[in-house]
């Protein structure tokens, strides 16, 4: 009612652009990046011979910088300027992306995942495809399982990364010491993992916000300092090598195997190709986050699910409606770090090596960043920002030294245009009638 | 308005409550009874301690003497020895807030169910059965919306179950939180200003709707109110604080011919001057209704509506 009358208002005042201040503050920002450029794109040395170094000047590229940073920022003042001469400053609507991710979940799901299941046999794709697709399905994973703890309960965690070590390294000194496939310490790297979400639970079940934070952020670097130090049982800095690769229900994936075990390629009589190792271990990861997928919007409709969002949502009121919030938030920490622990364990044996070095903060931020990126609570949202952040990187080689320049910048934009990620739609998980109610709000 | 008999249990007995916060003491050896039934209003100037006799009661507070004792399921038990999530659960005592707590980001119907949450949680085989999808499950989810759409269809809010809460108007969103403080099944209904905010209308509903729900419930009805309107029309039975200490304590007839309730609200002079007591229950209310006036900003919205 408001906002339409508002429409009304703010469409027969057409304010006029203001070209002075828009000139100045664009004339500005191309100071400071030529002030910037000047040293860092300008100047660049070179060897003259002799150990001696030469300066070759590029002021050309300053200039070009220079005027691209004028333009785009006269530009991106501008646009806002034009716009709100037709549009109500009213509340933006909900992006495109987020109406139609919601209207078409369905078939959407199903044509990631019919490319998801294929990805491996289409004509273009190649070993290194599916290598990345791997990488990508890790963090897809990773992504859902922090989703529990921070898109539905709230509970921000950046040491995420704690977790997927602890299933790492689970699966890791089981197969070093008590010789364990890899199948058989899928479950006990989960449930060590879970155990370890609560042990990091208990201490933060007061603190929410920056606080809970910083504790996590703690207890990340805890666990990686504890596995570099720790040198007599986790081989310290120099890790544990040698971890078993998967089996396809005990046929292994090797050119020649011992006495009296049969390999998959001869059991199906096929050439041997170290790709069907490789193919093998991108159908395991993307089963298990389909797995962690399911369960996730599953148990977001039960009662726990419910629970989670609540307490996100008001912990006073909870407590309440005799919500005991040690248990839901316990349970959202544990569930959340069993998915990190499954995947650290895939993790394990997909490298064959584990050491500190691949648990550092990077990766935390990583995971939290795909699901923040993604819209918080939003499935969708971390496959489609997984796929961003993991294969922008990668696709960017070809520019060398600036692709974590793209890449930053990337980021900068998504959360310009998207301040509440990818995608922020969240569906009721029950309506009392059905069908779309036009209730896009979130 | 039925006056307590003599000799009735009561359902919530408060005896000597005291809460310190350090050197201040915020309610002072409070002694009071509610009933079955029954709605029982504690009211006083701004600052007398009424938010934090709800607070104790509900476990938010932990007391620092005196007892809070509710009758329920045939035993009594010690409000103030529970633990705070557990008064709902155990004890059954459901709240309000001064500032609405709903879930915002959530639609009217899931508020509704999450106030569900303990027993769904059990049906759900703490999560096991409800992930198979077992028919025990679905059969209690059903009963848990349809409990849901009986508090919706009694509080006017069914056409907007699938909204979130938090885009509702302010008026409506205080009657969902009541509505989700009923959807516990408690026997006793604490509210901390439900008129706070509402205009003339939205508030003479509320007084129906309270005393609808204290006629078909069973239950004890205990608010907070600076609305005389509300308190006086409604309430079997008053409680009046000031300074953390009981002033006065009756029917709101005898309430209001107190003249140390009278003193509380206008100060020593005014009581000296006016001599018809009829007068000074007319000034009386319009002391009260000032502050709710003053602190009522967030019910702007309510006026464009």
């Amino acid at each position: 009612m408001t906002t339409a009358s508002g429409l009304a208002v703010e469409k027969t005042i057409r304010s006029p652009v203001l070209w002075a201040p828009l000139l100045k503050d664009a004339l500005l920002a191309a100071l400071v990046a030529l002030l910037l450029a000047l040293p860092l794109v300008g100047l660049q040395t070179y060897d003259i011979g002799g150990g001696a170094l030469g300066i070759r000047t590029h002021f050309d590229w300053v200039a070009i910088g220079a005027a691209v940073v004028f333009a785009g920022r006269f530009g991106l003042r501008l646009l806002p300027q034009l716009r709100s001469a037709r549009l109500a400053a009213g509340p933006r609507p909900i992006n495109r992306l987020t109406v139609w991710a919601g209207r078409q979940a369905i078939p959407i799901t199903l044509a990631g995942i019919t490319f998801a299941v294929a990805l491996p046999f289409l004509p273009f794709s190649s070993r290194y495809l599916v290598d990345l697709g791997t990488t990508v399905l890790i963090y897809v994973m990773l992504g859902w399982g922090l989703n529990v703890v921070v898109g539905l309960a709230g509970l921000l965690d950046l040491g995420y990364v704690a977790f997927y070590a602890v299933g790492a390294y689970t699966f890791g000194l089981l197969a070093r010491d008590l010789g364990f496939s890899f199948w058989e310490a899928l479950p006990f790297s989960g449930l060590v993992a879970a155990s370890f979400g609560i042990i990091l639970g208990f201490p933060v079940l007061r603190l929410r916000g920056d606080y809970l934070a910083i504790v996590t952020l703690g207890f990340g670097e805890i666990i990686r300092i504890v596995l570099l130090n720790w040198a007599s049982v986790t081989g310290g800095p120099n890790g544990i090598g040698g971890i078993p690769r998967p089996s396809f229900f005990g046929l292994q994936f090797a050119r020649t195997a011992p006495e009296g075990v049969t390999t998959f390629h001869e059991f199906f009589g096929l050439e041997f190709s170290p790709g069907h190792r490789v193919v093998f271990l991108y159908f395991v990861i993307l089963g298990m986050a389909l797995i962690t997928n399911f369960f996730t919007l599953r148990i977001r409709r039960l009662p726990l699910g419910r629970a989670w969002e609540a307490l996100r949502e008001d912990e006073i009121a909870c407590r309440a409606l005799g919500i005991n919030p040690t248990n839901v938030k316990l349970s959202a920490f544990a569930i959340g770090a069993m998915f990190g622990g499954l995947a650290g364990c895939f993790f394990g044996t997909r490298q064959g090596f584990i050491s500190p070095e691949s648990f550092t903060f990077i990766e935390s931020a990583t995971i939290l960043a795909i699901v923040v990126l993604g819209g918080m609570g939003s499935q969708m949202g971390v496959v489609l920002a997984a796929i961003l952040l993991v294969s922008l990187p990668e696709f960017g080689r070809a520019f060398a030294e600036f692709r974590m320049l793209i890449f930053g910048a990337a980021m900068v934009a998504v959360m310009v245009w998207r301040p509440r990620g990818l995608i922020s739609h969240r569906e009721p998980t029950l309506r009392l009638f059905s069908g779309p109610a036009g209730n896009h709000g979130r | 308005m039925t006056t307590q008999e003599e000799g009735r249990a009561p359902l919530l007995a408060v005896e000597h409550l005291t809460m310190r916060f350090g050197g201040l003491t915020a309610v002072d050896d409070v002694s009071f009874s509610a009933y079955r039934d029954e709605i029982t209003a504690v009211i006083g100037p701004n600052g007398a301690g009424k938010t934090t006799v709800f607070n104790c009661l509900t476990g938010f507070y932990k007391p620092s003497a005196g007892s809070l004792t509710i009758q329920e399921g045939g035993e009594a038990l010690r409000l103030d020895r529970l633990q705070g999530f557990r008064i709902a659960r155990r004890a059954r005592v459901a709240r309000t807030f001064q500032n609405v707590r709903l879930f915002g980001g959530m639609t009217v119907l899931e508020n509704l169910i999450v106030a569900q949450h303990n027993p769904l949680m059990a049906a759900s085989g703490f999560s096991i059965a409800g992930l198979l999808g077992l028919p025990h499950y679905r059969a209690a989810e059903r009963a848990a919306i349809e409990r849901a759409r009986y508090w919706l269809d009694k509080l006017g809010l069914t056409e907007r179950a699938d909204t979130l809460a938090g885009e509702l108007p302010y008026g409506v969103q205080r009657r969902l939180e009541i509505a989700r403080a009923l959807c516990t099944g408690p026997v006793l209904l604490c509210l901390d200003e439900p008129a706070a905010g509402l205009n003339p209308r939205e508030s003479s509903a509320l007084n129906d709707l309270l005393l609808a729900i204290r006629a078909e419930e069973r239950i004890g009805i205990l608010l907070i109110e600076h609305d005389m309107s509300v308190v006086m029309g409604i309430s079997d039975h008053i409680i009046v604080l000031d300074y953390g200490r009981k002033i006065a304590d009756g029917s709101p007839a005898q309430v209001r011919a107190d003249p140390n309730v009278i003193k509380a609200y206008l100060g020593e002079d005014e009581v000296e001057q006016v001599q018809d007591p009829q007068e000074i229950n007319v000034t009386a209310e319009a002391g009260g209704q000032g502050s709710p006036a003053s602190a009522g900003s967030p019910g702007f919205p309510l006026l464009r509506e």
